[in-house]
């Protein structure tokens, strides 16, 4: 297939795909359940991937993300309250210090920039460690992040351990698709760059990526700083779709969610990422709620075993054993959902015949 | 003409020294084969030279430039490729991805599809395989895409560790005709063996290493038929 060819397609599938969105939400209305569920899985989509830039294809086994996705999402709303709400906000703190607002999508892009910026100043001690150590190193990054936004005298800008509320947010479905649409569209032009190449090698092998010339440092700083800013633009989206937020929600349990997804869609597979990210939210939110319910049947005589607020956690964690045990590499494993519409073994015999 | 001068290289290793002042010459268009017993700092010496580990004291000196405290981006575009030992190939990249790897530091984009041709030419087998992955080929094709990937990087001078190691008895002898193409070619080449008669027999120069020394040197065909080289490395017949 030409190239021409294929970006044409593409653009009519993301075209349609909008298409299908808006008549869903039309049609289901903005506040059922199937909406809420994209909404949410599309930011987690943008999130995951962004995390399996690091974890997946640069081969850094980094555990900071709900800290750079807390950084994201406290600059967008700290930015874009309104200044005639910040009074009600900031009712401790005398309407807070800021003394302006900024638009929605000025908000987003800084939400990314203040945590390229974080990344890039704790990169340069943490990346030179290896493996598990560059984990916890980040893990404790995450929860220091959590703990200074929540620090009473910061509170005339982040509003302490208090709410933040009434910046903007989503007004339709269509808006948290765009967003991770162009988002994940530069990611996966960047993995198919010549850097995207070296983050591949450094993944495979150091050392050999090293004597071919790869500058080990300069690299993994690279997917490191560009990781954390999408995982702060997710962050800032995600502030959008709940409305409202408080830093205690971004535990470390939330990078742990999102590693599962990682590790489920496949790791160094863009749409195995995307597709865990709406199979997981949409499980945990929606079709595996009735684990949490206390369920009686036969008129109120039965009760349902085992169904009770909690259980539906109890069932992850069985599957995520599953996923380990038995399909280590996930769903896609390195695959993406166009290599199985054309697979390596025709790509083969383009190649020998051209 | 001297391409290569190493002087009085010393390395360390977590206190161990692993090298106690090296010195050796390499010419331009030959072909220089290091030969020892494991352990002797054949390999460090390479990743010296190259960069990946940095000497406690002595000098590099690469075509009339200081080369010592160079990282090993500055000195690949030097000229000087690796094939590393075991190959190293990135496994999980397609054999046409790892050649691209190899050309990292070169913006020349068509150059490069031009070289990919000429590997494609020199190894038939990479042009079967151009869109599997490395990891799913045999030792020998791995060997073969190895030294296409420091190939890539238009070397002019190519350091190859134990290219024979755990290969099929014909595939050794494949790969050290490719090495004497790529010197007919014009390409100096440093080369560390345990097969060490093979190595010597191909060799112009060679140097004998023992716990971190150089213990012989001479012509190929001189420690070919040297007594001790023979007792400790040729066997018997």
């Amino acid at each position: 297939m030409k190239k021409s060819t294929k970006n044409l397609i593409n653009v009519a599938l993301l075209i349609a795909m909008f298409v299908v969105l808006y008549l869903l939400e039309q049609s289901f209305g903005k506040r059922s359940m199937l909406i809420t569920v994209l909404k949410k899985g599309a930011i987690y989509a943008l999130i995951a991937v962004s995390m399996n830039l690091l974890n997946g294809f640069t081969g850094l086994f980094s555990l900071g993300q709900a800290g750079f996705m807390l950084v994201g999402a406290y600059t967008y709303a700290v930015l874009t309250i309104p200044m005639a709400k910040r009074m009600a906000v900031y009712q401790y703190y005398d309407g807070g210090i800021i003394p302006f607002t900024v638009p929605a999508l000025v908000g987003i892009l800084a939400a990314g920039l203040l945590a390229a910026v974080l990344a890039a100043l704790i990169g340069l001690p943490v990346l030179r460690l290896k493996s598990d150590y560059l984990a916890i190193a980040t893990l404790g990054f995450a929860e220091i992040i959590r703990a200074i936004i929540q620090w009473d005298a910061l509170g005339p800008v982040t509003n302490g351990s208090n709410l933040l509320k009434t910046y903007p947010t989503f007004t339709t479905v269509l808006q948290p698709f765009l967003a991770a649409v162009i988002c994940i569209g530069l990611i996966v032009l960047l993995i198919n760059s010549t850097y995207g190449r070296a983050f591949k090698a450094i993944r495979d092998d150091e050392i050999a990526a090293e004597a071919m010339g790869i500058n080990l440092f300069h690299h993994k700083q690279m997917a490191f700083v560009i990781s954390s800013f999408f995982a702060g633009v997710g962050g800032a989206l995600l502030a959008m779709y709940q409305g409202s937020l408080q830093a205690n929600a971004f535990k470390s349990s939330m990078t742990y969610e999102i590693l599962l997804i990682v590790v489920i869609g496949g790791m160094g597979s863009i749409s195995g990422s995307v597709l865990a990210s709406f199979l997981f939210i949409a499980c945990s939110e929606w079709w595996l709620r009735f684990l949490d319910t206390e369920t009686y049947l036969f008129g109120g005589t039965f009760k349902v075993p085992f169904l009770r607020s909690g259980f539906r956690m109890v069932v992850f964690s069985i599957v995520i054993m599953i996923v380990v045990l038995f399909f280590r590499k996930g769903i896609m494993g390195e695959r993406e959902l166009w290599d199985l519409v054309t697979p390596r073994k025709k790509k083969k015999q383009e190649g020998t015949k051209g | 003409m001297n391409m290569l001068k190493v002087t009085d290289l010393k390395v360390n290793y977590g206190g161990i020294e692993a090298l106690k002042g090296i010195s050796f010459d390499v010419h331009q268009g030959q072909i220089v084969t290091l030969i020892g017993a494991n352990g002797a700092g054949k390999s460090t010496t390479l990743r010296a030279i190259s960069g990946l580990v940095r000497p406690s004291s002595g000098s590099i000196n690469f075509m009339g430039r200081d080369i010592t405290s160079l990282n090993s981006q500055k000195i690949v575009a030097e000229g000087i490729a690796l094939v590393p030992e075991g190959r190293r190939v990135f496994a999980n990249l397609t054999v046409k991805e790892n050649l691209k790897i190899g050309a990292y530091l070169r913006k020349d984009k068509d150059e490069i599809e031009e070289g990919i041709k000429d590997i494609y030419q020199r190894f038939p087998r990479l042009k079967e395989r151009e869109w599997q992955l490395a990891g799913t080929l045999s030792g020998g094709e791995q060997q073969m895409l190895a030294v296409g990937r420091a190939m890539m990087a238009k070397p002019k001078l190519m350091m190859m560790d134990e290219p024979s190691l755990g290969l099929a008895p014909l595939v050794v002898r494949d790969i050290f005709s490719i090495i004497r193409d790529l010197k007919s070619e014009g390409i100096t080449i440093l080369l560390i063996e345990q097969n060490a008669n093979a190595a010597l027999r191909c060799a112009d120069y060679g140097f004998v290493m023992e716990t971190g020394h150089i213990t012989m040197t001479g012509t190929g065909e001189e420690l070919l038929v040297n007594e001790d080289v023979k007792a400790a490395y040729l066997g018997s017949d």
